[in-house]
């Protein structure tokens, strides 16, 4: 086995497909365990991480909110699951040594130069916006790309095609046109 | 119990991400700049796969489906926020945590900017549920229901569409 687990890379195809097994485990075992079937997705999660931490220090605030109350603000299953995100790939990279310290990544750099402020003020601008936006749209390209699509969910397959459009229209208008 | 499982979901979720190479800024943008489709590769893989097991275990009653709503104005809203800031960050919520675990420490700036955007968004929620939220709410509908096909009739063009797609890909060295 450890050749494979070792391995710098899999196949996407692979890798993918593997996820695809994972999602309808997942889905089969929280039925059987929980009685309440998971789907996999990951933006409540910051919504919920945000609210905890609102709690510490404007706990009345976080109460009065009408979407904390409606999101239930605790840890649950998904935000094990983003948790898990983490340690799991720091072990892939671990074991297949393919970690790489980065500050600003080189497509970046060819537009934008090497601030290490300025890419992490974009980072945190981008970050900002799109976690709005996923929580408008209802999901993610977790919660929608894949959990949705693989539940041929009409509201997936829409937020896919908007997450693309939007992202390579405004890729190609970011880092496009200084090449 | 609910925990423990869902931390064991993330870790294979997390290590599948990372060996598909799928969590990096580079692979990211270099789809959304149409040059590199790692990302779809693993994507629509996942999906194909996730359709015949889901749906297949739903045919058999062993499970119940978790359908979105399909809040229209609210998904064209929202995705093209989504997509603005996916391009700008070059990170989606999922695969942040894991490229800051890969050792992408810029994504920390993303992951606190996604944080700043949640707690956004619960503010706006009170205005957004009276307004955009209410457009174009045709509830909770899949593509068989709408198209009145057999949903296994939409799997097959599904898969038939993404086996040209990965041909295609390769061809082009994509």
């Amino acid at each position: 086995m450890k050749p494979v687990l070792s391995a710098k890379r899999w196949s996407p195809y692979l890798a993918g497909a593997l996820v695809g097994i994972l999602s309808t485990l997942t889905v089969l075992l929280t039925t059987s365990v929980l009685n309440k079937p998971q789907y996999l997705g990951a933006s409540t999660t910051f919504v919920r991480v945000a609210g905890i931490t609102e709690e510490t220090l404007a706990p009345e605030h976080v109460v009065a909110n009408e979407y904390f109350t409606k999101t239930k603000i605790k840890v649950d299953w998904q935000m094990m699951v983003v948790c898990g995100i983490f340690l799991g790939a720091l072990l892939s990279a671990r074991l297949g040594k393919s970690s790489l310290y980065e500050t600003v990544p080189p497509i970046w750099k060819e537009s934008f130069g090497d601030s290490v402020l300025l890419r992490g003020v974009a980072a945190f601008i981008g970050g900002a916006i799109l976690l709005f936006g996923a929580r408008l749209a209802g999901g993610c390209p977790s919660g929608h790309g894949l959990s949705g699509n693989m539940q041929l969910a009409v509201s997936g397959l829409l937020a896919l095609v908007f997450f693309i459009i939007s992202g390579v229209v405004t890729a190609r208008f970011i880092y496009g046109r200084r090449r | 119990m609910d925990l423990i499982l869902g931390l064991f979901t993330g870790i294979v979720f997390g290590f599948l991400l990372q060996k598909g190479e799928v969590l990096r800024f580079e692979k990211q943008v270099g789809f959304m700049l149409l040059k590199d489709m790692t990302i779809i590769k693993f994507m629509f893989s996942a999906v194909l796969v996730g359709m015949v097991g889901i749906n297949g275990c739903h045919s058999l009653g062993l499970i119940s489906l978790s359908i979105k709503s399909t809040n229209i104005g609210a998904i064209a809203a929202g995705g093209t926020l989504f997509g603005i800031g996916w391009a700008i960050a070059g990170f989606c919520p999922g695969t942040s945590v894991g490229a800051l675990a890969e050792g992408r420490i810029h994504a920390l700036w993303a992951i606190l900017g996604m944080l700043f955007g949640a707690a956004a968004y619960a503010e706006a929620y009170p205005f957004l549920s009276n307004t955009v939220l209410k457009f174009g709410d045709y509830g909770k509908i899949t593509l068989p229901q709408i198209l009145d096909i057999s949903k296994w009739i939409v799997i097959a063009i599904f898969i038939a569409f993404g086996l040209v797609m990965f041909t295609w890909f390769e061809k082009r060295n994509l």
